[in-house]
């Protein structure tokens, strides 16, 4: 995916709240990244590393807070877990899944000095 | 570059300038603090601070306190709740969407253009799949009874652009640089440059990549996402969030299924797997097979815009 651009949306949300909040400096930044966002992970971090060069979350440790992935199977009619979006229904093999949890991308919290 | 909203890349260009944001505006800040500057506003969304919340760092039960400024300091327990000597975590709850800022420009859009009873499409695909041919036969089907523009999306050259001019359709390039995507803030600020009429269709020809477009809402009322069939069938299994995205799929250069190996029955079934409410039409832009169909979508959904103009 967009690795580079997400990581440039993440440092404009630090830089953003340390101005707001007025901190200098983060220590760790906690993302929350759900399995069906086609993030990749290690993608991400290399992109962090780089995008974050001269901001106040400079050399800060990135820990990603994985979410699961669920979907709604209309032909079960309940939550089923599902690890990739348009899988089929582990249940029934249908495809009628709409994704439930797993597909956000947030910047959960930071922990500043 | 804006600091705030760190929207300019310093690389995107509009019709060969460099994107300046001479627009003013405002961010309201957590704080409540209002900073004016130059450009779109995407209206800072900070989620409300959830005090109470267990952080992943801390033991559990661990009380927060939130000072005026909003921010949360984790770690201040009852006595004993921390080993002696160790460094109490500063917490700062954040919340926010990563592409939140995307989203924010392209509800501006959104309502810009729903004031105003513009339909934009966004045409998504890979390079080569004839975005700007269909583009260019579209308009000249459609130009004698509604206004069309176009903003054109490319990493370099304003090629594009210029053969969507020949139509004598209005057409602003806009080049990424080095960004494989339009964002919704280049579009805001396209929007403002081409002033597009009332009651008029607006395509956007975005860059060529069925991966990151997928992610960025430009405001469109719907993303028509181009398959040729010199491309592979599997291609919606293989980038299923563009096909999902999306609610028309083109199938293009139909003129060539003579010579291929093309089964387009295939094509259709993986796209319907992934987003069963995708709508699908074959078209050439070379012919114009399937154009009837294609134009009669265009019309349709035109005058949805035009009946909900709320201006
Ligand atoms: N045979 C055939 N060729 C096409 C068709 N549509 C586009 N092309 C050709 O495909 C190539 C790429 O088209 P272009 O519109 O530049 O693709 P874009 O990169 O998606 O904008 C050009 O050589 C076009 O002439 C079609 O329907 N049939
Ligand atoms: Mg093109
Ligand atoms: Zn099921």
């Amino acid at each position: 995916m967009h690795e580079m651009s997400l990581a440039e949306g993440i440092r404009q949300i630090v830089e953003d709240a340390g101005r707001s909040q007025g901190f200098g400096k983060v220590k760790i930044v906690v993302l929350e990244i759900g399995e069906l966002s086609s993030v990749e992970p290690e993608s991400l971090r290399f992109c962090f590393d780089v995008v974050m060069k001269d901001s106040i979350a400079d050399g800060a440790q990135l820990q990603i807070d994985p979410v699961p992935g669920s979907g709604w199977c209309m032909q079960c009619a309940e939550t089923v877990p599902i690890s990739a979006l348009y899988d089929p229904c582990p249940k029934c093999g249908s495809y009628q899944v709409q994704a439930t949890s797993g597909t956000e991308m947030r910047v959960k919290e930071l922990e500043i000095e | 570059m804006c600091n705030v909203c760190g929207c300019g890349t310093g690389e995107t260009r509009i019709d060969g300038e460099a994107v300046d944001h001479e627009q003013e505006h405002e961010h309201v800040l957590a704080d409540g603090t209002v900073h004016r500057h130059s450009h779109g506003p995407a209206g800072q969304k900070w989620a409300p601070v959830a005090a109470g919340h267990a952080h992943s760092h801390g033991p559990e039960g661990e009380h927060v306190h939130e000072d005026m400024d909003g921010s949360l300091h984790y770690g201040h327990g009852p006595a004993g709740a921390h080993a002696p000597g160790m460094s109490q975590a500063q917490m700062v709850k954040i919340e926010q969407n990563i592409l939140a800022k995307n989203d924010g420009f392209a509800e501006r859009n959104r309502s810009w253009l729903a004031e105003r009873g513009i339909l934009a499409l966004n045409l998504v695909s890979s390079p080569g799949s004839g975005k700007t041919t269909l583009l260019v036969r579209t308009i000249e089907a459609l130009k004698r009874r509604v206004p069309v523009a176009v903003v054109e999306g490319d990493q370099q050259t304003s090629f594009d652009a210029e053969r969507i001019r020949a139509t004598g359709a209005p057409a602003l390039q806009i080049n990424t640089g080095k960004g494989c995507h339009l964002d919704a803030h280049m579009v805001g600020r396209a929007l403002e440059k081409l002033a597009p009429s009332d009651n008029s269709v607006l395509l956007i020809e975005n860059v060529g990549n069925l991966v990151c477009p997928a992610a960025f809402d430009l405001g469109e009322a719907a993303k028509v996402v181009v398959l040729s069939v010199t491309e592979g069938e599997d291609k919606p299994l293989k980038y299923p969030d563009m096909f999902a995205a999306a609610s028309l799929m083109l199938v293009n250069k139909i003129d060539l299924l003579p010579y291929l190996n093309f089964p387009v029955d295939k094509a259709i079934e993986y796209a319907l797997r992934v987003n069963p409410k995708l709508q699908v039409i074959q078209v050439s832009a070379t012919t114009g097979a399937g154009f009837h169909e294609w134009l009669g979508w265009i019309d349709a959904r035109l005058a949805e815009a035009v009946a909900a103009r709320t201006r």
